[in-house]
Parts: structure tokens; C-alpha cells; sequence
């Protein structure tokens, strides 16, 4: 554990109370991406009361900076795998707004035909692997993503992500104990947004350090303010780091906060209004970008406000595309069964 | 008073094996736990200790005698002061054709009463692991059941096979084992992943010399974590890799069904196509013998109900080989059902270069006209003997071997039965809802106005597996079973 406390220390230094400060046009780039979330969660969900989206839709409201984050820490050939609150993480990888929206309304162009819904999309292209509706299924097979870059040596990390309440499945425990064993390129991510649907982390889980889950593996782990991208990026970027050397796996515990029920259909009556409000306030990791853009004085309100209208239109557009775009094909119902 | 050391079984499903060498001679004394010869199998070698203190009075059976069954008379100890070639010789018993076994199973256990006086009980002595230690309980193999092994080393019967072909005559354990490295040969992204398939060379010997010629790399060895490595294979699937994942039995596999299910089986389809999932998950599947409930099921029923697999469950070496090597180039996920008590079957294997049999195709293992049998795997060897039980009496059953369960070949499946007229499903697994039933529903869908009777279905039985012999022969199907389904549909 040497070596460990030793990145951990390397990236607790890097991603400490004061996170390393962005530059400029990394500030933009966060904002941005993150806006382009929020304002695509938002339409999302407003699809889903006019009864355009179907079935289960979680969305990531308010996770925002952890999936930024990462991403920048990121190489495009570095693999991305999650469960079902997954929007973000596909709009993250580049994928594109308006057919991962059309997969939410069940069209024809949707990513996955329409065959797959929320929870069920991928992109090889974009080095995007799912999208999985079983809670801590993504564990395991982000690690055997890693155990192929291991195999090939060609030097790829697998970005593995659940949520603190995956964190409790059983699988996740036998994957960080191979992940240890042969030293396998991935960084497991939890995304500790405090409830697992309606389970708050305190009722939930034993040790809820959830960075200190690999300990009983030597797997090296971190606590990262997840609602801040700057301290999310170093995190991420020592923990991919020590993974593409060749030293096995990391774990970050990303301390979050979903502003939305878990899923659509979740009123989330297990927390107080005040709890929410509160987080919103004083943690929204897109207005921490937005304050320091405006205090730095090298970004103006009007600069921002023409990213906003911007990242609008890609989501109406998104939402435009997906409600006209026609369903599947009747006979798309035989097809991809099998190769 | 002398004590018989009987030949030992290394396994359960050891029948019959080698003895290597003598570690002690004629007048030696030996006490209990002496180790005093060394036997082996196919599989693994063993030493033989002695269970009681005396002399090792007589040598039964010569270092270097093969095909010894379990329980012959190997040597004699005889009690301190007891003259050695006074030692009484036993008459060393045949080795019994396995109807005479059968027979034998059947009848009741003696009273107590009758018991046997413990002079003339042979001592079992006990087998201990040297070169190869005992499989671990969980993958411990089982000594076989009266069931019925087909003609040795049958030529198999396939239309993938040319009339010139020459063959070799293996196990089916080695015909995997080869399908397994030709394939690995071919395809650098082929690898073997599983509990003790590398350092131990397979709990049931299958990937026997596949770390010696690969590397660790490609021959991975796990921890005891079904749920895990199925999925960390599916991921390596997912990236591109072929993973052979091998299951010490699909027993444990029930704890990886949500990555085969819902992973590996239904992410095509989930992503549009875009992801596929290049892996066989491979294992011996079904009843083993004496293993009881939770070592004894047939899950081909379960898997062949879900789109998205495959599934294979083939009975002989040559379909082994042939089709295996089809699953690991297969781009879907291959469910490869094998069977312990077949693994030490031979028969004959082609010797074609890059030997494929195409996946879903079903063969005619033996025609004829009256009435068709179909079956898989072990459910084979009942549908075989049945056939020949019933040529006897001149009724000439065609026997099919589905050996591919999804997708069915519900054609040849028809195409017989329109011969025929009648037809005699015949598996291990229960009924409800199994490869019978399916059969019956398909048969009754596609040739009803063909059928001269209903179509009727051998099973095992609709419990779970005893542990007790005579029950355990109970619950599974019989070659009697086989032949009287055949004389009801036949209203003979």
C-alpha cells in the first residue's frame, strides 16, 4: 500500500481543497459540456411528461461535473461504461444529441434503432459501452474492457461507472479483487449521489467511504469533491495515470448530488426540499464554472449567454429531431437477435 | 485374517485404469497409510495407500496392467504371523458388461443380518493425490451411473464428414481440448478463462497442455467468482477479444446468469447491432452421478429459451471437435453444454484440417422407419440403446441428434417425423417446459397431419436430483423407458 498512499497523496495534493485551476479555454469547454447536460436532462424530462419518452428515464441533473471531468482527464480511445443514468456519459463521449434523444423516444434513428431505450445505448465509434439497467453489471465488464487492453497492451483505460448504491453488489467486490490481481487498466468511478433510489447512503452501507472500498484489494482510492470539474479532472487524471503505467486499478469516490427524483417516476420524498435547495445553491458545479468564467474577467455575460443559446438550440433541435423522426421499421423487431 | 486392496477409483467417474507400479513387494510389511503402488488414468495419477497393518502377502495384478476396473482385487495384506501364501487368493472378478451392473444396482441391499462378515468385506483402500491431486469437491468428477455408453469408439455418422475421410479415435475431452488449441493457433484474440484451467489443466482435465503450449496469458486462471469473470469476459467480448469461458460445471453458472442473459445474450439487440459479444461459455452440464441436487441439473432447456444465444450439446468427440471449434469463431454468444460422464467416451474424429460442423444443424445418427427418437448429448446414449433394443424385435427407430438446441433444426426434425409418423423426444432434464415439450409443440405445429400417435417425451424426472443410488437411477431416464414410450407410440 506504499505505492498507493503515495498516489493518493500525489492526487490529493492535485485535486485537494484547491483544485488545480483550469485554463480559459478548459473552463469554456467544461461549462459547456455540462450546460449541454443540464439543458438536454431538462428537455428530457419534459419529454417524458408529454409522453414522448417511455419506460424508466434517470436523469443526471446535478452529476454534471463528474462526467466532464473525467472525460477531459481522458483519451478518446479510453473506454466508457455505465448503468442507466447514462445521457451524459453518451453526450460526454460525443455522441450525438439528437440520436441519443431519438433513442429516448423509441425512433428509428436512436443510437440503438430504438431498440434500446435510456438505459440501452452504445457507441464503438465513440469507445462507448453502455448503458446497463443492472445495477453493478457495468463493474465486471468495464474490467473485462480492461482486461482486452491489458491483453493488446495498447496502453487504453476503461472508465468503469456506478453509483454508491452498485457499490453494494456483490460482483463489484469480485471485480476488484481480478481488477488487483492482474493489474487491470481501470478506474472504477462511484458516483455517490447519496441515495440509491430512495436509500439514503447512511442507510444503506456500512462503510459509506466509499473510496476506501478497494482497500480490502490494495486497490488505490480517493474522495473527490465531485461537484467541482477542476477537482474531478486532477482526480481522474492521477487515477488514469497510475492505471495506463501499468500499476492496476484506481477507485475515486465522486461526492455528488442528483437534484431529481432517481428516476422520472421518483418523487423523492426520502429528502427535504431544503437538503436540495441547499446543494443547489451552493455546490452546482455549472455555476462554480459560470462564477469563476465571470471573476476571472476574461469571459463575458455575453459570451456565456451565446453558448447558452447555443447549447439550446442543439438541444431543441435534438428534441425536434426526435419527436418527428419515425419509429422502427416493423421488421427492425427480427433484426439483431443474433450476427 | 487378509484384507483384498481393491483397485481404486481416482474419481467418481473413473471405471477402469493402469497400474503404474509397485512401491512395495511381495513380503513386505506395510503399515496403514502406506503408500504401496501407483495407478493412473487418462486423467491423473495416484498412489495407492494401504489401509491396514500386515504383510503385503500377494500381487494380485503386475505393475504395467491396463484396464483394471474399480474394485478388483489388486493385492493381498495378511494379518501379523499369518503366513503369507496362506493368504487366501480371491478370484479376481471379470469386468462386468454394464447391464450386469445395472442389475446388479437394482437389487436390494442385504439385510442387515446378511451382512457380510468384515473378513471377507475387501478394505477400500484409499486413493491419494501425488502428480495430480484430487479435483476440489466442487469439481470432484463422479463415478459414472448405470447409463448406457454407446459402441466404443463409434464411427460418427454426419453429413459433414466425406465417405473418404480417415479418423482417429479420442475421448471427447481430448477432442475439445484439441478444438480449443486449433483455434487458439488460429486466432490470437482466442483465450481460456475459468477456475483451474491453467496451472491445474481443468478440473475435468479439459485444457490439459493448453498453458504449456499458450502462456498465462491466454490460459487465465480465476479466482472462485462466476459472477465476476462472466462478466469480465463479456467485457473483453465486448472489446473485441473471443473468451472461451470455461464453467467447472454450468451448476455454478446459475451465479453469472444475469451476464449471460442479460449481458451477453440481449446487448446486440440492445445496441441496434452495433455490440456483439464473440463468447463461448462452455462446461460439463447435466447429471453427473451421485453429486445429488445442486451438482445435477440440465440447463438446456433454460438457455435454449433465450434469443440471443446459441446453444450446443453435443454427444460424441467428432461433433465435439467440429463444433466447438464453429462456436469459438461464432460472432454471438455460445452457450457449449458438455457432459461429464461423456468426457471419457471415445470415438471417432475426422481427420480433416480445420474440422467445422456447422451450427443448427442436426444429423440422422441412425435411420430408419418406424418410429423417431430425438435427443442430445447424453440423452443419446438411451435413444441409441433403445434403437437397438427395438431392432430386435424389427422396429427400426431413427435416431436424430439435435446437437444444436438453438437455433433447432426443426426440419430434420419434421422430415423424419413425416416418415415416421411418430416420434419420442428423449433428455435428461425435467419435463415441464423442456426440449421435449418444445420438440412436441414443433412437431405437433409443423407435421400434425403426419403423426399416427401423440408425440411422447422421456425426461428425467420432475424432482430434484436424489443423492441415493437407486434413486437417483430412478429419476433419470432408461433405455427401458426409451423402448416403452417407442411401444406406446408404436401401440405395440
Amino acid at each position: 500500500m506504499a505505492a498507493a498512499s503515495k498516489v493518493e497523496t500525489e492526487a490529493g495534493e492535485a485535486a485537494g481543497a484547491a483544485a488545480p485551476a483550469l485554463d480559459p479555454e478548459q473552463e469554456l469547454a467544461a461549462y459547456r459540456a455540462m450546460l449541454l447536460i443540464r439543458r438536454f436532462e431538462e428537455k428530457a424530462g419534459q419529454m417524458y411528461g408529454m409522453g414522448l419518452i417511455g419506460g424508466f428515464c434517470h436523469l443526471y441533473i446535478g452529476q454534471e461535473a463528474v462526467v466532464v471531468g473525467v472525460r477531459m482527464a481522458a483519451r478518446d480511445s479510453d473506454q466508457f461504461i455505465t448503468a442507466y443514468r447514462d445521457h451524459a456519459h453518451m453526450l460526454t463521449c460525443g455522441m450525438d444529441p439528437k440520436r441519443v434523444m431519438a433513442e429516448l423516444t423509441g425512433r428509428r434513428s436512436g443510437y440503438s434503432k430504438g431498440k434500446g431505450g435510456s438505459m440501452h445505448m452504445f457507441s464503438r465509434e465513440k469507445n462507448f459501452f453502455g448503458g446497463h439497467g443492472v445495477v453493478g453489471a457495468p463493474a465486471p465488464i468495464g474490467a473485462g474492457l480492461a482486461f482486452a487492453n491489458r491483453y493488446r497492451g495498447d496502453g487504453s483505460v476503461s472508465l468503469t461507472f456506478f453509483g454508491e448504491g452498485a457499490a453494494n453488489q456483490g460482483q463489484v467486490y469480485e471485480t476488484f479483487n481480478m481488477a488487483e490481481l492482474w493489474k487491470l487498466p481501470v478506474v472504477f468511478i462511484v458516483e455517490n449521489n447519496r441515495y440509491a433510489m430512495g436509500t439514503s447512503v447512511e442507510r444503506s452501507s456500512a462503510q459509506t467511504e466509499f473510496s476506501k472500498r478497494g482497500v480490502a484489494f490494495n486497490i488505490p482510492g480517493l474522495r473527490v469533491d465531485g461537484m467541482d470539474v477542476r477537482a474531478v479532472k486532477a482526480a481522474a487524471g492521477a487515477a488514469i495515470d497510475w492505471c495506463r503505467k501499468g500499476n492496476g486499478p484506481y477507485l475515486l469516490e465522486m461526492q455528488t448530488y442528483r437534484y431529481r427524483g432517481h428516476s422520472m417516476s421518483d418523487p423523492a420524498k426520502y429528502r427535504s426540499r431544503e437538503e436540495v435547495q441547499k446543494m443547489r445553491e451552493e455546490h452546482d458545479p455549472i455555476e462554480q464554472v459560470r462564477a469563476r468564467l465571470i471573476a476571472d474577467g476574461r469571459t463575458s455575460e455575453d459570451e456565456l449567454k451565446k453558448i447558452d443559446a447555443a447549447v439550446r438550440k442543439i438541444v431543441a433541435d435534438a428534441a425536434d429531431f426526435a419527436s418527428e423522426d419515425r419509429e422502427p421499421d416493423p421488421s427492425e423487431l427480427w433484426t439483431d437477435v443474433v450476427m | 485374517m487378509t484384507v483384498n486392496v481393491l483397485m481404486p477409483a481416482l474419481s467418481p467417474t473413473m471405471e477402469q485404469g493402469k497400474l503404474a507400479k509397485w512401491l512395495k513387494s511381495e513380503g513386505d510389511h506395510v503399515k496403514a497409510g502406506d503408500v504401496i503402488a501407483e495407478i493412473e488414468t487418462d486423467k491423473a495419477t495416484m498412489e495407492v495407500e494401504a489401509a491396514d497393518e500386515g504383510v503385503l502377502a500377494r500381487i494380485l495384478t503386475p505393475a504395467g496392467t491396463e484396464n483394471i476396473a474399480v474394485n478388483t482385487p489388486i493385492a493381498v495384506i495378511a494379518g501379523e504371523g499369518e503366513e503369507a501364501s496362506s493368504a487366501e487368493v480371491p478370484a479376481a472378478p471379470a469386468v462386468k458388461g454394464e447391464e450386469e451392473r445395472k442389475g446388479e444396482k437394482e437389487r436390494a441391499p442385504p439385510a442387515k443380518g446378511e451382512e457380510a462378515s468384515s473378513a471377507e468385506v475387501p478394505a477400500a483402500p484409499f486413493a491419494k493425490g501425488e502428480e495430480e491431486r484430487a479435483p476440489p469437491a466442487r469439481g470432484e468428477e463422479q463415478r459414472p451411473p448405470a447409463r448406457p455408453a454407446p459402441a466404443p469408439a463409434a464411427r460418427p455418422v454426419a453429413p459433414e464428414i466425406p465417405a473418404d475421410a480417415t479418423f482417429a479415435s479420442m475421448t471427447m475431452r481430448e477432442a475439445l481440448r484439441d478444438a480449443m488449441a486449433e483455434e487458439m493457433r488460429r486466432d490470437p484474440n482466442v483465450f481460456i478463462i475459468g477456475e483451474e484451467v491453467a496451472e491445474y489443466q481443468g478440473a475435468y482435465k479439459v485444457t490439459q497442455g493448453l498453458l504449456q503450449e499458450f502462456g498465462a496469458r491466454r490460459v487465465v486462471d480465476t479466482p472462485i467468482t462466476e459472477h465476476g469473470f462472466a462478466g469480465l469476459s463479456v467485457g473483453a467480448a465486448f472489446a473485441g477479444l473471443r473468451p472461451i469461458v470455461e464453467f467447472m460445471t454450468f451448476n455454478f453458472a446459475m451465479q453469472a446468469m444475469d451476464h449471460l442473459i442479460n449481458s451477453a445474450a440481449k446487448t446486440l439487440y440492445m445496441s441496434g447491432g452495433q455490440i456483439n459479444c464473440p463468447i463461448v461459455f462452455r462446461g460439463p452440464n447435466g447429471a453427473a452421478a451421485r453429486v445429488a441436487a445442486q451438482h445435477s441439473q440440465d440447463y438446456a432447456a433454460w438457455f435454449a429459451q433465450v434469443p440471443g444465444l446459441k446453444v450446443i450439446a453435443p454427444s460424441n468427440a467428432s461433433d465435439a471437435k467440429g463444433l466447438l471449434k464453429s462456436a469459438i469463431r461464432d460472432p454471438n454468444p455460445v452457450i457449449f453444454l458438455e457432459n461429464e460422464i461423456l468426457y471419457g467416451r471415445q470415438s471417432e474424429v475426422p481427420n480433416i484440417e480445420d474440422f467445422l460442423i456447422p451450427i443448427g444443424k442436426a444429423r440422422v445418427a441412425r435411420e430408419g422407419k418406424d418410429v423417431t427418437f430425438v435427443s442430445f448429448s447424453i440423452g443419446m446414449s438411451y435413444a441409441l440403446g433403445a434403437a437397438d433394443e427395438l431392432a430386435k424385435e424389427g422396429v427400426e427407430a431413427e435416431v436424430i441428434d439435435l446437437r444444436t438446441l438453438r437455433p433447432m433444426d426443426v426440419a430434420a426434425i419434421v422430415a423424419s417425423v413425416k416418415k415416421t409418423g411418430r416420434c419420442v423426444a428423449v433428455e435428461e432434464g425435467w419435463p415441464q417446459c423442456g426440449i421435449g415439450a418444445e420438440i412436441a409443440a414443433k412437431v405437433m405445429a409443423e407435421a400434425f397431419d403426419y403423426l399416427d400417435a401423440p408425440v411422447a417425451r422421456v425426461t428425467g424426472k420432475d424432482v430434484p436430483m436424489p443423492y441415493a443410488a437407486n434413486l437417483e437411477k430412478l429419476a433419470l431416464p432408461s433405455i427401458a423407458e426409451v423402448v416403452a414410450a417407442a411401444r406406446a407410440v408404436l401401440y405395440r
